[in-house]
């Protein structure tokens, strides 16, 4: 028996049963709406540009998803999606951080 | 790697994020945030090509090397004038991405231990479909909002008897077909998905006109978010849920802040067609009054001897390239010993921040440049007001006009100043179709010409 079957089935005689993934993804969802809540309020308005392209870049995070499709060894349709997603995700990483850096780059203050 | 040291790596990650995001709250220190970004993106790749069963190298690297360059280049080349229409195209990106990882979820389910073909938990299809869903509507509305922006189509809004009705009819039909598709999981309906979401992203943007256009590119950045986040939820991973939410959030607050810049609800914006009817009735009612207009010799004098002046940029300003002219008028008016500042309207521009990002471009230093809030008060004791490609955020009409569309939008009290210097190519009314008051004013000079031909002119003249 695999280490966490026997910790479910440990879990469940012991009267509790495991999360659905589903409530725990929720929960961080939730949490992590409240956080992103506070930190974007907090941006100064000056920079809501470099933000949309920092945004950018980040939800290009999707490319885990994409190097997980592009993993294995063997092509088939699945892999050939993983790969142009990841090529289009990879766009999107270099292109939105070089851009947000450029633009940083450019806020100065009086000297 | 172990599924345990990746789920902790992937909460650092998730981590550098949040602090990317937090950086921002200042110039200062939002460099160093953008360093914690790209570190957050790192370590993100490197846990994932670790993992046990992702052995392909070879064909990753091709994959990233091409798209890292294609992405390097444009960002290093693009003009900042072409901000707006860049990001759009970003989000595109994006938005497809979703699509092509739901479609690698869907052939391949075991890949990511949601099931194996024909049999895939009913909770990963609905996830799925959502994923894909918002991942195509962001593909092609992006697309759209980038035609828009860099002028491939018009930017006036497209509106046909029966669009919202039609966009209805549609809404419900990617419904019905999402719970067919749990029930059935056929690849063929996957695709009827991720193909009618095409369609009702095109559907819905093409209604927005122009200069609702920081509205739309904050709302596709949310739903790109969003589609990361769902996506997240079907792979059980949760620094794509992380991820997702805070730029979901982002973008919606965004979008939120643009629609109170303008006194409009998002469903205002989002149904489209502002500014069709209205531009016709104030062209036809349009009486012939008199207006002061001046030349350039003219505004350098007044400019040379007042004690401050207040520049109030917009995207005419942005269309014109003229950022640089005004900076350089005003470091030689501050070698005069006049007071220099530029007050930012939240919606000036095509997207938010766009004016400022402009002006750093120019070389002026942030802390002359200031938000609405900060600075209209001192719009009465301030000698000029240089109005540069702005119309709309300076119109009374919206405090004064109940009937006005525009009425109740926050604007740039520039009227208070004591001189109004107002360049513009003509009398035509903005982007919401009503006539400025403004420009018939005693205190008003109209400058008429092209704002960068014009702000050199007064270069010259100082």
């Amino acid at each position: 028996m695999e280490p966490t079957q026997m910790a479910e089935t440990a879990a469940s005689m012991a009267g509790h049963v495991p999360l659905d993934p589903l409530v725990i993804g929720l929960t961080v969802f939730v949490l992590a709406v409240v956080v992103g809540f506070y930190v974007i309020w907090g941006v100064t308005p000056a920079l809501h540009s470099p933000l949309m392209s920092v945004t950018n870049a980040i939800s290009s995070v999707i490319v885990v998803g994409a190097l997980i499709a592009a993993g294995p060894e063997f092509f088939n349709f699945s892999k050939i999606m993983g790969l142009v997603a990841v090529t289009l995700a990879s766009v999107n990483i270099f292109g939105g951080f070089i851009v947000t850096q450029r633009m940083l780059r450019m806020f100065r203050k009086n000297k | 790697m172990s599924a345990n040291l990746s789920a902790l790596a992937y909460l650092v990650a998730s981590v550098c994020f949040i602090l990317a995001l937090r950086g921002l709250s200042n110039p200062e220190s939002a460099r160093t945030g953008n360093m914690f970004g790209m570190a957050g993106m790192a370590i993100a790749v490197a846990t994932t090509l670790l993992l046990p069963h992702v052995v392909s190298y070879a064909e990753i690297l091709v994959g990233v090397l091409i798209g890292g360059s294609i992405g390097t280049v444009i960002a290093l080349r693009i003009q900042m004038t072409a901000l707006p229409q860049l990001v759009a195209a970003f989000h595109s990106l994006v938005g497809l991405a979703a699509v092509f990882v739901a479609a690698a979820a869907f052939y391949a389910p075991d890949a990511y231990g949601i099931g194996v073909p024909g049999a895939i938990h009913a909770n990963s299809l609905v996830e799925m479909s959502i994923g894909t869903a918002i991942g195509a509507v962001t593909f092609t509305g992006s697309i759209v909002a980038f035609a828009k922006l860099q002028g491939l189509v018009t930017g006036a809004p497209l509106v046909f008897p029966g669009q919202h009705l039609l966009n209805l009819a549609l809404g419900i039909l990617l419904l019905a077909l999402v719970v067919y598709f749990v029930i059935a999981q056929a690849p063929e309906i996957f695709w009827a998905i991720a193909f009618l979401s095409f369609i009702i992203g095109v559907l819905i943007i093409v209604p927005i006109g122009g200069a609702d256009m920081p509205v739309v590119v904050s709302m596709l950045n949310s739903y790109s978010g969003w589609a990361a986040a769902g996506i997240g939820f079907t792979l059980e991973n949760n620094l794509l849920i992380i991820t997702g939410s805070l730029v979901g959030s982002s973008g919606a607050i965004l979008s939120y802040i643009m629609c109170k810049g303008m006194n409009r609800s998002f469903f205002n914006v989002i149904l489209g067609g502002f500014g069709t009817e209205g531009s016709t009735v104030a062209a036809g009612a349009k009486p012939d009054r008199p207006v002061k207009s001046g030349s350039a010799e003219d505004a350098a004098f007044i400019m040379k001897n007042a004690g401050s002046v207040i520049i109030v940029p917009g995207y005419g300003m942005a269309v014109a390239q003229a950022q640089h002219a005004v900076r350089e008028m005003a470091d030689t008016l501050k070698k005069e010993g006049v007071k220099v500042r530029y007050a930012i309207h939240p919606v000036a521009g095509r997207m938010p921040g766009h004016m400022n990002v402009l002006l750093a471009e120019a070389q002026v230093p942030y802390d002359e440049v200031f938000e609405l809030d900060d600075i209209n008060n001192d719009f009465a004791n301030t000698d000029v007001a240089y109005v540069i490609g702005a119309n709309d955020i300076t119109n009374p009409a919206a405090k004064t006009d109940t009937t006005s569309p525009i009425y109740g939008m926050p604007i740039l009290d520039v009227e208070r100043a004591k001189t109004v210097l107002f360049v513009k190519r003509s009398l035509a009314s903005g982007y919401a179709g009503v006539d400025n008051e403004l420009f018939y004013r005693d205190n008003t000079m109209m400058l008429f010409g092209d704002a960068k031909k014009m702000t050199e002119g007064i270069v010259k003249s100082l």
